[in-house]
């Protein structure tokens, strides 16, 4: 059996991944708990990226050893839309325009999509409107992302808020958020961190994967993983962050 | 990885290909003076309409096929196709159309029946199967309007001053090798003419099918819109699935008097062939229009997802001050399909301005070219263009070619031209299919989203339709 049931949400073992013919992921042992925020820090390519592509089975990655159990189930060849329907979301470091797709439209046939998979009834478009608003004055976003095609020509803040609105929208259980906080001004941050921050209740986990502490300051995270040539090699609490800061990924030994 | 799910997605199966097992009365193969004649007896037609098409059979066969289109298909044995094809028991009403030919249309999603009963949205049909208008719905309702609406060959036993008057007026019989083939053979059409003043009270359509075995179908379509009139007209076509090539070879002509406006929808969805590019129909077609009076305005809009080979320029002549013309296009080329298509916006009159926004989509090994002319005369002082052809790739055996040609005599006048060729990345279907949405759903809804500025330039039925028939193409294996 697994490591499972000591209650973690996810568990990731010995998970060994490659990019091409490059191998990245170099046997990565993680356990996300629900209700807590995991923060993963480390040097660039450390393969922080590759472990949430992995987590999503983009077709980039390919998973050489290891496995991921998610729900006690193993999910290394489940398509990666059944992943999302099973509660698994990503927020993307660059979400990619896609020129027509109404933003509105494309949000409700995802809801639905997995709304359809609980077995519970799809919304009418005039339901979804009312709750797609709900959510976007807090996110501080204008009422013209109903209509606006997905992603086009949006600032890179504004790519941010509507990857934040999709996770409120879809209320997803494993939340992976790379670089989230990257190209966002401070008002920016600070709405995207309250999004964020309304999606804790104590079930759904949180992966923040992010490059620097920046965003820690506004999601308080319970743990610090440090990855590091394709493997976690230090996890401690958030008191981690400060030590890091001072003297970067160098200082930290394997524990 | 995603290359195969693609092609699956995309190979959509055809839906219409089903036969309808009607008594039909067909000529033997061939085309001399002799086909002409029956062709012309069976319509009942006057005297000086056969020395039309004889005059025009006469011409055609000096000329020769033109291969100057991205187009390969194979040799186009004239004398092998039946120029004549019709159901066999004569149809005066709706009552008495062969209940297996409503029982078709039902299939195909235009139960005439039903549209009979339909309140509010009225749509007024002509069906052609093979050779034969077999109805025209709402005609008496459209007559108190002064709106004709009725078969070309009605129209040229009853209205023959205005097709004297009208008929080869936009495209001369000898415009073009297939255009002289349809002036000499063309067996049926719509004529639709609106008096001045009218707008006509609901959407006017025509569906065409080819449904006998060897035959072709010669359609002409001829409008006036008469002073400060305006209509809005439809058209939409299949054929059932057959080894043979079939050819098709239309011919269309509009005529706007002065603030006069006609908008003009395709859903073209002949019989594509397969993925070796085995059967299919040849669709040759000439469509003109010419704003003739000032302000007047023209609108093509397009949506071609069937025929093995399409060869096709809806164009405007803007002769009128202040008129406008528009097209709007989106071609879809998946299995085998070839499509060479665009259009020609010839700028005459001053202030005259035009919009081309063409959309083509190739999947598998579909081949599709935009061909484009933009002519601005000396005398259109102030005229304006604005293109647009945007390709949309999904795999990597098709292709997409883009031919802009443009001719300006003005130099104050302004055209501007864009293209973009794109591919479906496999980074958007990846965004999409994270938020749950199925590879299918996916590839459907970036396609829908890149025909947008042509499916909102439909009525709203037929852009329900449109976009049901791109999912049909793109993606038969749903469901």
């Amino acid at each position: 059996m697994t490591k499972s049931n000591n209650g973690s949400i996810m568990t990731i073992e010995n998970l060994q991944a490659k990019i091409g013919d490059k191998n990245i992921l170099k046997g990565l042992n993680l356990e996300l708990e629900p209700g807590k925020v995991h923060a993963i820090m480390g040097p660039n390519g450390a393969g922080k990226s590759t472990l949430s592509k992995a987590l999503v089975g983009h077709y980039d990655v390919e998973i050489t050893g290891g496995d991921i159990i998610y729900k006690g189930k193993s999910i290394i060849d489940m398509d990666a839309e059944e992943r999302a329907l099973e509660g698994i979301f990503l927020s993307f470091q660059h979400p990619v325009e896609i020129p027509g797709v109404n933003n509105a439209y494309f949000l409700r046939t995802a809801l639905n999509a997995k709304r359809k998979h609980e077995g519970k009834e799809e919304l009418n478009a005039a339901e979804f409107l009312r709750l797609m608003k709900s959510h976007l004055e807090m996110l501080g976003m204008k009422s013209d992302m109903i209509s606006r095609s997905l992603n086009e020509g949006f600032s890179g803040g504004e790519k941010k808020r509507n990857e934040i609105l999709q996770m409120l929208i879809l209320e997803p259980e494993v939340i992976i958020l790379d670089e989230i906080d990257s190209g966002l001004d401070i008002d920016a941050l600070r709405a995207v961190s309250e999004g964020i921050n309304k999606m804790k209740d104590g079930k759904r986990s949180f992966l923040v994967i992010t490059h620097y502490s920046r965003i820690l300051d506004y999601i308080e995270p319970d743990y610090i993983h440090v990855l590091k040539d394709g493997r976690i090699i230090k996890t401690a609490g958030p008191e981690l962050v400060a030590q890091l800061e001072e003297h970067g990924y160098d200082a930290i030994e394997e524990a | 990885m995603a290359n195969e799910g693609l092609n699956k997605a995309v190979s959509g199966e055809y839906a219409l290909g089903f036969e309808i097992d009607i008594e039909t009365e067909t000529v033997p193969p061939g085309l001399d003076e002799n086909t002409i004649a029956f062709i012309s007896k069976k319509k009942e037609e006057p005297e000086w309409m056969l020395e039309l098409r004889l005059k025009a059979l006469k011409k055609w066969e000096t000329m020769t096929e033109p291969h100057w289109a991205h187009l390969d298909y194979e040799p186009i044995d004239y004398q092998s196709i039946s120029y004549f094809s019709a159901p066999k028991e004569g149809i005066d009403s709706l009552d008495e159309v062969d209940p297996k030919i409503l029982e078709a249309y039902e299939k195909l999603g235009i139960s005439l029946e039903e549209q009979k009963q339909l309140a509010g949205v009225k749509v007024a049909v002509d069906a052609v199967v093979d050779s034969v208008s077999v109805k025209t719905t709402y005609s008496e309702e459209l007559k108190k309007h002064g709106v004709i609406f009725c078969s070309i060959s009605e129209a040229i036993r009853d209205y023959p001053e205005l097709i004297k008057k009208y008929m080869f007026s936009v495209v001369p019989m000898a415009d073009n090798y297939f255009a002289a083939l349809n002036s000499a053979v063309f067996t049926d059409g719509t004529f639709v003419y609106i008096p001045k003043g009218v707008r006509c009270p609901m959407e006017l359509s025509t569906y065409f099918r080819i449904n006998a075995l060897n035959t072709g179908q010669f359609e002409r379509t001829l409008i006036v819109a008469d002073e400060g009139s305006y209509v809005s007209y439809n058209e939409g076509c299949s054929a059932p699935t057959r080894d043979e090539h079939q050819l098709h070879a239309a011919v269309v002509e509009l005529i706007i008097l002065k603030d006069a406006e006609i908008k003009y929808s395709t859903i073209q969805n002949w019989y594509p062939g397969d993925e070796n590019g085995k059967g299919g129909i040849y669709n040759f077609v000439t469509k003109r229009a010419i704003c003739k009076g000032d302000n007047s305005k023209v609108s093509w809009t397009q949506v071609e997802t069937g025929s093995a080979i399409t060869w096709k320029y809806p164009s405007c002549i803007l002769k009128g001050d202040n008129s406008v013309g528009e097209f709007y296009s989106v071609a879809v080329t998946t299995l085998a399909q070839q499509a060479d298509t665009g259009t020609k916006m010839i700028h005459l009159g001053k202030n005259t301005s035009s919009t081309i926004i063409s959309k083509g989509i190739s999947a598998m090994k579909g081949q599709n070219t935009y061909r484009g002319l933009v002519k601005i005369g000396a005398n259109a002082t102030g005229s304006r263009n604005y293109s647009e052809c945007d390709s949309l790739l999904i795999g990597s055996q098709c292709g997409a070619h883009t031919f802009p040609y443009l001719e300006s005599k003005d130099t104050q006048g302004q055209v501007e031209h864009e293209a973009t060729t794109s591919k479906i990345s496999d980074e958007q279907l990846f965004y999409l299919r994270q938020r749950g949405i199925n590879e299918e759903d996916a590839v459907s809804m970036i396609v829908h989203g890149f025909c947008k500025q042509v499916f909102s330039q439909l009525p709203m039925e037929y852009a329900v339709e449109a976009k049901a028939l791109l999912e049909l193409t793109l993606e038969g294996s749903v469901g």
